[in-house]
């Protein structure tokens, strides 16, 4: 831009384009550590892992370049189709429950000014702790043979639970899995209720005196004022549901038993990498992850732009 | 605010005003069925954690199938046996190597994240919106894609069993989640304080160190926090790098110990768990605030 002023001042100019460099070479200088992590550490390993995905390779021979072949023993590798099965379940069930919690909570929570900031912080702390290995092991003892949850079910009405309780029973740990990241419903909470201090009260009482009921309220204001905070919500739970790891691991004793039900992608990717040293295999894994996740995010910002209303829009 | 005219506005205003009465008054019962039902929540939401708690105090075969919260005789016996620690390696040396490497991270991450979010958010420079766009993507980027190279090229340094790969991400700003706070937070910064500064001959290092640095200071505690929290909770890193017992953490340690007790043994396996969660609980307790605010700025901004 400074190149191009007919009236050329070359002291000026000189001064000018001193000061840029001196920016350019402060913005690298405090930049550095990050470039350093983001080439070294992230974006070449990225290129590294897409190379490997061609290649069979054990971590002591080196690595021979096989082509798709990874990527082709993927598509009728059982074990990974039940890795997908399970992870894409937990996702579909998990991630909705959870923010419908989350955000049920917090309008609830909204609304009454007393013991607000004691509850939240409170319904927060399982975010905080949920995904540790402490939390892990005591949602097994709790779900484990006739452990509690089992008999407070059989209070309602529920069968007697079969050996190991819902820890042994392929068809519950996916439930029981679901309701521990559902438990972990405050960190959303906690963003939804910055968002609901954001809608104008006035808003509210100007529907309310136009007539329109609570339901309508919700849908008609709530939702759209929201809708930025709610499409952040979404994408960063979503993305993170895909990665679940610990408890499953802790869970299943690392062996995403029983009966494969707890084998989640990323469960099955350490076995193929980590167990069996078959690093390409893995790493094709790891691709195929990362383009998923990617078309989803995707997805989600395309839809977002006909339902996520920023302020400032005209609608 | 003129009384004879009674415009559609004042009316709408007055009728918002009985509204608001009315809403007063109902709030006394409404408030009582509010407390009730998020006490009902709380409890839900509580109860696994003090039913672990309680549980830690239990003989191990009263456990399981025990609904009840209170202890019946178990006293500290549980806790004695954790504390005797794992395969000729003791308790404390677990607590001691997740210690360094949680302390490490938030060195680690206050320094580098720091830097990198001051260059973002206040510093001029091309190429600086490309990087910003490579740092959003990597914080939605699942980290599965990068671990196995880097595994391999650990491997070959011969740093597998050591902290170095649990650490050098730390010091080189991969956790985007922290810039990105930091970012957020500069921004909310007076820019009248750097222009000062610059018309007072200052240049960036002197406005970083001396300006916005010291003006961070929340940031940083928030981002100490929880990268304290994260670290000491971090579970799947050292399974990937730490091989020997002697250099577990507490999570590997707690996961170890599960692995060799019979698995009846549930009473010190809680008393592990909750020794393994104390150090979050104390943070949590103390610095509530901070992380609940951390969460919510980084929502709305996002």
């Amino acid at each position: 831009m400074a190149g191009t002023t007919i009236a050329r001042d070359p002291v000026r100019d000189r001064a000018r384009r001193r000061a840029r460099d001196r920016s350019t070479r402060a913005g690298y200088a405090f930049l550095s550590p990050w470039l350093l992590g983001f080439f070294g550490l992230t974006a070449g390993p990225m290129i590294a892992s897409l190379y490997l995905s061609f290649t069979d390779y054990n971590l002591f021979t080196a690595p021979t370049f096989i082509g798709f072949e990874n990527y082709q023993r993927l598509l009728t590798d059982t074990n990974f189709a039940q890795a997908a099965k399970v992870t894409a379940l937990y996702v579909v069930f998990g991630t909705p429950v959870k923010l419908a919690a989350a955000l049920a909570v917090a309008m609830l929570l909204h609304n009454s000014r007393r013991g607000q900031g004691f509850y939240r912080s409170a319904y927060y702390l399982p975010s905080l702790i949920g995904g540790s290995v402490s939390i892990a092991i005591v949602w097994k003892a709790m779900f484990i043979d006739d452990g509690i949850v089992a008999q407070i079910g059989q209070v309602f009405g529920g069968s007697p639970a079969a050996d190991g309780g819902w820890v042994g029973d392929p068809g519950r740990t996916l439930p029981m899995l679901i309701l521990l990241t559902v438990w972990q419903f405050g960190a959303p909470m906690v963003i939804f209720l910055a968002g609901l201090k954001q809608v104008p009260t006035e808003m509210y009482e100007a529907a309310e005196v136009d007539g329109a009921g609570p339901v309508r309220r919700f849908w008609n204001i709530t939702i759209p004022l929201l809708s930025p905070v709610l499409f952040f919500n979404l994408l960063l739970e979503t993305i993170h549901a895909f990665q679940i790891f610990n408890s499953a691991f802790i869970i299943s004793n690392g062996s995403g038993g029983p009966a494969q039900s707890t084998l989640f992608y990323t469960l099955y990717l350490y076995f193929r990498g980590f167990r069996d040293f078959q690093m390409g295999y893995a790493s094709a894994m790891a691709w195929v992850l990362v383009i998923v996740v990617g078309l989803i995010s995707l997805l989600l910002f395309r839809s977002s732009k006909s339902w996520v209303h920023y302020s400032g829009d005209d609608k | 605010m003129s009384l004879a005219t009674a415009t559609p506005q004042t009316e709408r205003r007055q009728q918002s005003a009985r509204l608001r009465r009315r809403a007063r008054t109902a709030r006394g019962g409404r408030s009582i069925l509010f407390h009730l039902f998020a006490l009902a929540v709380l409890v839900v939401i509580l109860y696994p954690a003090v039913w672990m708690f309680m549980s830690s105090f239990k003989p191990s075969n009263d456990i399981i199938g025990s609904v009840s919260l209170v202890p019946t005789d178990g006293g500290f016996q549980n806790y004695a046996k954790a504390l005797e620690g794992i395969g000729g390696v003791s308790f404390w040396t677990f607590v001691v190597n997740s210690l360094i490497l949680a302390v490490g991270s938030v060195v680690g991450i206050l320094l580098s994240c720091s830097f990198a979010a001051y260059a973002f958010a206040r510093v001029k420079f091309r190429g600086r919106s490309v990087f910003f766009v490579c740092m959003i993507a990597t914080m939605l980027l699942p980290f599965h894609v990068v671990i196995i190279p880097q595994y391999i090229v650990f491997n070959n340094l011969g740093m597998i069993n050591t902290y170095w790969p649990l650490l050098l991400g730390k010091f080189l700003a991969t956790e985007s989640f922290f810039v990105f706070l930091m970012i957020q937070f500069i921004r909310g910064l007076p820019r009248e304080l750097d222009e000062a500064a610059v018309i007072d001959g200052a240049g960036h290092p002197r406005i970083f160190f001396s300006i916005i640095l010291p003006l961070m200071k929340p940031a940083l505690v928030t981002s100490a926090i929880f990268a304290f929290i994260w670290s000491w909770n971090d579970f799947f890193g050292p399974l990937l790098y730490l091989k020997e017992p002697s250099m577990y953490t507490m999570p590997l340690a707690l996961r170890l110990y599960v692995d060799q007790t019979s698995t009846s043994d549930y009473g010190a396996q809680m008393a592990m768990a909750i020794l393994a969660l104390l150090p979050v609980l104390l943070f949590f307790f103390a610095f509530q605030r901070q992380l609940v605010g951390g969460v919510a700025t980084q929502g709305l901004k996002g």
